[in-house]
């Protein structure tokens, strides 16, 4: 192992452990600091128990996105227990000087989407956020990690991590897409295969190319549900698309600064020979659209399949989960995936929140209507992605569809806030978590690309998306432009 | 600063599902509620109660039998999904000192181990010897973090758990106090670090 080249995980690991123990735990720079109104909370109670503060409030962000308001911003927020919460972090932001996107920020918005968006994330730093779908930020090679609170006030305090060396897992993904398969499908039938712990002490490192055609924000939808297959995080050598991507934004490096900047990035990539405690390989050119359909995201199938029968399952305690997820989706084992009807359709989240989401989905939704006993809404991942697609005339492809065309945050992933299912919805749903309750009391999760969630709007059901002529990216780009 | 724990005794409940996820522990919902306290009131919240509030007949841990367990026994991959420490926090207040899986979620093993809620991974064949005995009749285990081993009636088991996490319960640290003894490390970095790492608003979005 000795002899064998490094991957970009064991090099940013180096450059940032301060300290290693005898037993393994190690002292970690933390070189970004995320955080929101939910998770935040009691950690910087923590600190004033302690009279601790903030040691590097120049490297902590944070953001309202978890409970907010999809609708008008500028009415008050009637759930009295969020506008606590929302002026807790308001307070406890100014108490310590740090940099708040408030709910009128240009700027806000959910925070795996504003990360990179606003060039706070870039490659080679290690990131963490109060958040397990934190694993976002590796798609620009940033090492990061979701924390809890307890974690969270030990950063706030000192800037660092105490952490075990994740496992190396590569995943190579092979081949190419076929037409109208998704970074969405993608992440689905991995996370089929390997199961809800199969990443458990893992990080997992994708490669290959299917990985270097993606753009850099389907590489985000990727990353960020590593965790659902158990990793710790996800991480993505950056190429010169991260690079493209990551120049002039608001807090990106500036153009003085750039070259000593790409000299670093490229010399974090993973070299040739780097060696991985596991390799996974999968070869995706037959890759179909995936529906999950049971109680969590390993309970996938491909969009031509049937339900499975639990019957067929060997493992006892599989077959005992599917029984029990089939009985709360409401759902009988044979059942084809495109004769299931869908109440909801929901579009957003920091899986596939960003511009590249809405114009997919935009694809399949211009000249169709929503079908009518179908309700559809939109919720853009940030305030910058809201603005890019009204500047190029996406939202009226949506609203003139029907479609309910909202304000930024985390809305119906988790329903914190009003957007949330009524028991017995069915939703196809462009989030990341299909568990019992996690879209509303009683809700029933079909977690799908944004192709599929458009179709499921249009037809309200499941259709084969690769069943209809869709424009290209570009030419919905032009159609909306000219509406 | 946390109390020490050396020895946890108490009484086991099977709860035999997979991929307990953090969301059953804790729904979203009552992640707006500010602290710590009486979360226990909401903790599995949707399998312990009916809409209309009532208990429900067929969650284990409402099964009167089992009211007084502190030590749940769990199927593979306990505390997978949200990071969402307010899940132990829930566990604690509820009365649970330990639970024993054969995996747990990455985050939800660290969040537990900072509050001192004891996460043991045991072989899948041992936890199952486990919940079928706590299945038949009251079954009290005795965890003893020194020894690292579990006893009951006359048997004891061994369990593997990495040093730092042992040392953390038997002294109860403050975690902070000792990472600042390395302050000239975290400094020594500090003052390393490019310009181009630190993320200062250098321009606008324009239109």
């Amino acid at each position: 192992m000795g002899l064998a080249g490094k991957s970009i995980f064991d090099k940013i690991w180096e450059l940032h452990t301060l300290y290693e123990k005898e037993d393994g735990e190690t002292l970690i720079y933390v070189d970004r600091h995320l955080t929101h109104e939910v998770t935040s909370y009691m950690a910087f109670e923590g600190l004033r128990e302690k009279n601790r503060r903030v040691r590097r409030p120049d490297l902590t962000f944070a953001v309202m996105d978890h409970n907010v308001p999809t609708t008008d911003r500028l009415k008050p927020i009637r759930d009295e227990l969020s506008a606590k919460q929302i002026a807790a972090l308001e307070k406890n932001a100014k108490d310590f000087k740090l940099t708040l996107f408030d709910l009128y920020s240009p700027y806000q918005g959910i925070v795996h989407v504003i990360g990179p968006e606003l060039g706070l994330t870039i490659p080679g730093i290690t990131l963490v956020c109060g958040d397990s779908h934190t694993s976002t930020h590796g798609a620009l090679g940033a090492l990061a990690f979701g924390i809890g609170t307890s974690e969270g006030e030990h950063v706030l305090a000192t800037q660092t991590l105490w952490l075990r060396k994740p496992r190396k897992m590569l995943i190579n993904l092979e081949g190419k897409l076929p037409e109208n398969v998704t970074a969405k499908d993608v992440i689905l039938w991995v996370i089929r295969n390997i199961g809800t712990g199969g990443g458990i002490g893992h990080v997992i490192e994708y490669d290959g190319p299917v990985v270097r055609e993606m753009n850099v924000e389907e590489r985000m939808t990727l990353c960020n549900m590593a965790i659902e297959g158990g990793a710790r995080t996800a991480i993505i050598s950056p190429d010169e698309k991260v690079f493209n991507y990551v120049r002039g934004r608001p807090y990106a490096p500036s153009d003085d600064e750039w070259s000593q900047a790409l000299e670093y990035w490229r010399s974090i990539v993973s070299d040739l020979d780097a060696d991985y405690h596991k390799t996974i390989r999968f070869h995706l050119d037959k890759l179909e659209p995936q529906v999950t359909w049971g109680t969590n995201p390993a309970m996938t199938v491909g969009v031509t399949e049937e339900i499975p029968d639990p019957g067929e399952f060997d493992d006892p305690g599989e077959k005992q989960a599917a029984e029990r997820a089939l009985k709360y989706m409401g759902l009988n084992p044979g059942t084809k995936i495109t004769d299931i009807n869908v109440d909801v359709v929901f579009i957003g989240s920091c899986t596939n929140g960003r511009l590249t989401d809405l114009v997919d989905a935009a694809r399949v939704v211009l000249g169709r209507k929503v079908a009518h006993n179908v309700r559809a809404l939109v919720v853009p991942g940030s305030q910058l992605v809201k603005r890019s697609a009204e500047r190029l005339g996406l939202h009226r492809i949506f609203i003139d569809a029907g479609f309910e065309w909202r304000n930024p945050g985390c809305s119906m992933c988790i329903a914190m806030n009003e957007d949330r299912l009524r028991p017995g919805d069915r939703c196809a749903s462009t989030s990341n978590r299909n568990f019992e309750n996690r879209q509303g009391p009683g809700g029933r999760t079909h977690l799908v690309s944004p192709l599929m969630a458009a179709a499921a709007a249009v037809y309200g059901r499941f259709i084969d998306i690769r069943e209809l002529d869709l424009p290209s990216r570009e030419e919905v780009l032009e159609h909306a432009g000219a509406y | 600063m946390p109390e020490p724990i050396r020895v946890i005794e108490g009484k086991a409940v099977p709860l035999k599902l997979e991929n307990v996820d953090t969301d059953q522990i804790i729904p979203a919902d009552f992640l707006k509620i500010l602290g710590k306290k009486g979360l226990g009131r909401y903790c599995f919240y949707r399998w312990r109660y009916n809409e209309d509030g009532s208990l429900r007949g067929d969650f284990i841990l409402n099964n009167p039998r089992y009211r007084d367990a502190s030590i749940i026994i769990a199927g593979k991959n306990f505390g997978i999904g949200s990071s969402r420490e307010n899940a132990v926090w829930a566990l604690q207040d509820f009365g649970i000192k330990c639970v024993i899986a054969p995996s747990f979620g990455d985050i939800f093993y660290v969040n537990s181990m900072k509050n001192m809620l004891l996460c043991i991974k045991l072989p899948e064949e041992q936890v199952k010897m486990l919940q079928e005995l706590a299945e038949k009749e009251d079954l009290i285990l005795r965890i003893d973090l020194e020894e690292s081993t579990i006893k009951f009636r006359d048997r004891i088991l061994s369990f593997a758990i990495d040093k730092a996490v042992r040392e953390r319960f038997l002294q109860g640290l403050d975690e902070i106090e000792i990472t600042l003894k390395h302050i000239e490390k975290i400094k020594k970095y500090e003052e390393s670090m490019p310009s181009f790492m630190i993320p200062n608003p250098r321009r606008f979005i324009t239109d």
